[in-house]
């Protein structure tokens, strides 16, 4: 059965959508014939040039939220839409803060449950998803059985994005009803945290850091080795708990998903909760002194040894090549 | 300013320690074993806990919905302080999805009358993070998620919120729902007194009909989702695992050559 009308949720980044929402609207053009996205912010021309790009036709705007946090309007925009242009087969919405917060709202308001976590979309029969579960080591598929729209909240990088090469999108204004009380919350301001070098999610080398480098200042040896290799610093969320570095840093089922080139995981055991943030890595090398770590199952390269030893012979020899 | 009511939502779990078993016919995850607190919820037992202020009247309330009576989990939130706990708990609730089990938290939320409702991102074993956005949704009230920190202000809460990029400050009038990431705070261990105060502190077990609930809308009657199939995920095939014996380094600067990473 190919579905006749997608709809995903185009969320803003720093110029046009983030990138796992073009991975979404690349897969939802192999699902349905019509694919459609939703958008917010000050710059919705510039999220319809690359949503079109990337296979959509038309791009509803909710508009400039000024300091709402998106969850509550952009929600409430959608449920008006399905009330006035009727429903899609299905809403795919990244797994990102604030797509996580739609898609939640959306649910409670279109009674329609939602399936999260999803890292496959299959059309067989009907729309089917898979999800990574017990740490990656198996697939579960699951379906809707009540009438749609179907929400699913999709992991990053679950999916190649690929443009389509069409013409921007139409943008059809779309603003949102009053939430009232729902939407009381405010933005004052916002921080960011200023990171040099490549974005972790994006960058072909990781050099993860976990609490077998024992202390905060030993996290200067991963950036140190992330530096030399032209990669991004990353971390588990053991030591982001513990404040070693900010969350931003943070790989795995909370955190980041990441598929770089080579992951070097220092010091990380390998819960199953790090493992599905970096299991698509194309090579994985670890080093970890328990040579029964979990991490090492999924390494091509396993040095079992003391990172405070391995480490610094690595840097030395990577400074050493020039 | 009048008394808090703070509603704190905590799960109670199987042991994640313990091998998962998944029951063969539904594939869903077997809950008939002994539950704990979950290890997400006990950060926000303890904001909820800093955040209330026991000698102006401020009460921490639990609220968990569970099979089989299980109080477990909720005696160690009692124990760390909480004041007392409202259990659903219900045979017609067995098979419930995300959105039951949020119509379910939102019934028995209402009874308490809240100015803040605690929960975690998400559970341990669940992981969907997007019920209590869901009990936002259905209560009328704003939500703040991935909150690394949150202070009282009179009638409104502040937040901190993680974002992709570093944080923003958030404002909210009360009632509010906020999510808490692990790590915002280090919970507290019960002390034995705690644990002897916890044996008599009030829990109160109630079913769907006592909130009020339409026993079609929860259960498996009332999940629009179902699991079809579990199966093995294509592994990494076996890598190489050497011991260091001050080669290491030079193993590894091998192995980033051949894959010309440099
Ligand atoms: C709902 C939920 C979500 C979660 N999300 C995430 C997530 O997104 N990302 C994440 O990472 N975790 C996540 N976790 C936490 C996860 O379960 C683990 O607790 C965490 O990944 C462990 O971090 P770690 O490997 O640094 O620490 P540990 O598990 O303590 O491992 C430290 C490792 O270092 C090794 N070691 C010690 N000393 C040395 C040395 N000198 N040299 C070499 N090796 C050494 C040890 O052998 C050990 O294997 C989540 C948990 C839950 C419940
Ligand atoms: N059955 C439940 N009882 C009480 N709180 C729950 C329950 N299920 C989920 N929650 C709360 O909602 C959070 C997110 O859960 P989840 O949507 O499963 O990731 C949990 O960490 C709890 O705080």
């Amino acid at each position: 059965m190919a579905m006749e009308k997608v709809w995903v949720l185009a969320e803003p980044g720093d110029s046009g959508p983030v990138p796992v929402a073009l991975e979404l609207l690349t897969q939802a053009r192999s699902l349905a014939s019509s694919v459609e996205a939703i958008t917010w912010g000050t710059d919705a021309a510039s999220v319809a040039g690359v949503a079109g790009e990337y296979g959509a036709s038309r791009v509803y705007d909710v508009g400039d939220l000024g300091g709402e946090l998106p969850g509550a309007p952009v929600a409430g925009a959608i449920a008006s839409l399905v009330t006035a242009n009727g429903a899609p087969d299905a809403l795919l919405i990244p797994a990102t803060y604030d797509g996580r917060d739609v898609a939640g709202r959306l649910s409670a308001k279109l009674d329609r449950p939602v399936l999260t976590n999803v890292t496959g979309l299959v059309a067989d029969g009907d729309l089917k998803t898979q999800h990574l579960v017990f740490g990656g080591s198996h697939v579960l598929t699951a379906r809707f059985t009540g009438e749609g729209p179907g929400i699913f909240v999709v992991r990053a990088k679950s999916f190649a994005a690929e443009p389509s090469g069409g013409g921007p999108a139409e943008v059809v204004a779309a603003p949102p009803p009053d939430a009232g009380s729902a939407n009381a919350a405010r933005i004052l301001a916002r921080h960011v945290e200023e990171r040099s070098g490549p974005k972790l999610d994006e960058a072909s080398v990781v050099v993860s850091g976990g609490r077998g480098l024992t202390a905060a200042e030993n996290y200067a040896l991963i950036e140190e080795l992330a530096n030399l290799l032209h990669g991004a610093p990353g971390a588990s969320r053991a030591i982001v708990d513990a404040g070693w570095v900010p969350y931003s840093y943070q790989v795995g089922q909370t955190g980041k998903t990441v598929k770089p080139t080579v992951y070097v995981a220092c010091g990380i055991s390998g819960a199953t909760q790090h493992l599905v943030g970096m299991k698509g890595s194309k090579n994985i090398v670890a080093i970890n002194k328990d040579q029964d770590a979990p991490i090492f199952s999924v390494a091509d390269l396993g040095i079992v040894g003391d990172v405070h030893k391995v480490l610094p012979a690595l840097i030395d020899a990577l400074k050493a090549r020039g | 300013m009048q008394a808090m009511n703070v509603v704190v939502c905590v799960k109670q779990i199987p042991d994640p320690a313990a091998p998962a078993s998944l029951d063969e016919s539904t594939h869903t995850l077997d809950r008939t074993g002994k539950l704990i607190l979950d290890d997400s919820d006990s950060y926000g037992v303890e904001m909820a806990l800093q955040l209330a202020d026991t000698e102006a009247g401020d009460e921490v309330v639990l609220v968990s919905m569970a099979p089989n009576g299980e109080v477990s989990g909720l005696r160690t939130a009692l124990a760390m302080g909480a004041a007392k706990a409202l259990l659903v708990s219900d045979p017609v609730l067995a098979g419930t999805d995300a959105l039951g089990t949020a119509k379910v938290l939102a019934a028995a939320i209402r009874r308490v009358e809240p100015d803040l409702v605690i929960a975690a991102t998400e559970s341990t074993d669940g992981y969907t993070g997007t019920l209590p956005v869901q009990v936002a949704e259905i209560l009328g009230l704003p939500s703040v998620t991935f909150a690394k920190s949150i202070s009282i202000d009179g009638s409104n809460v502040k937040v901190e919120r993680q974002t992709e990029a570093g944080y923003d400050e958030v404002e909210s009038p009360m009632p509010v729902v906020v999510t808490v990431t692990a790590g915002v705070v280090e919970p507290r261990y019960p002390s034995f007194k705690g644990i002897m105060a916890a044996k008599s502190k009030p829990v109160e077990t109630l079913t769907v009909a006592d909130l009020g609930l339409d026993a079609s809308e929860v259960g498996v009657s009332g999940s629009r989702q179902e699991i079809v199939d579990v199966s093995e995920a294509e592994s990494r095939s076996g890598g190489e695992i050497v011991v260091d014996e001050g080669d290491g380094a030079d193993r590894i600067v091998a192995f980033l050559e051949q894959i010309k990473v440099i």
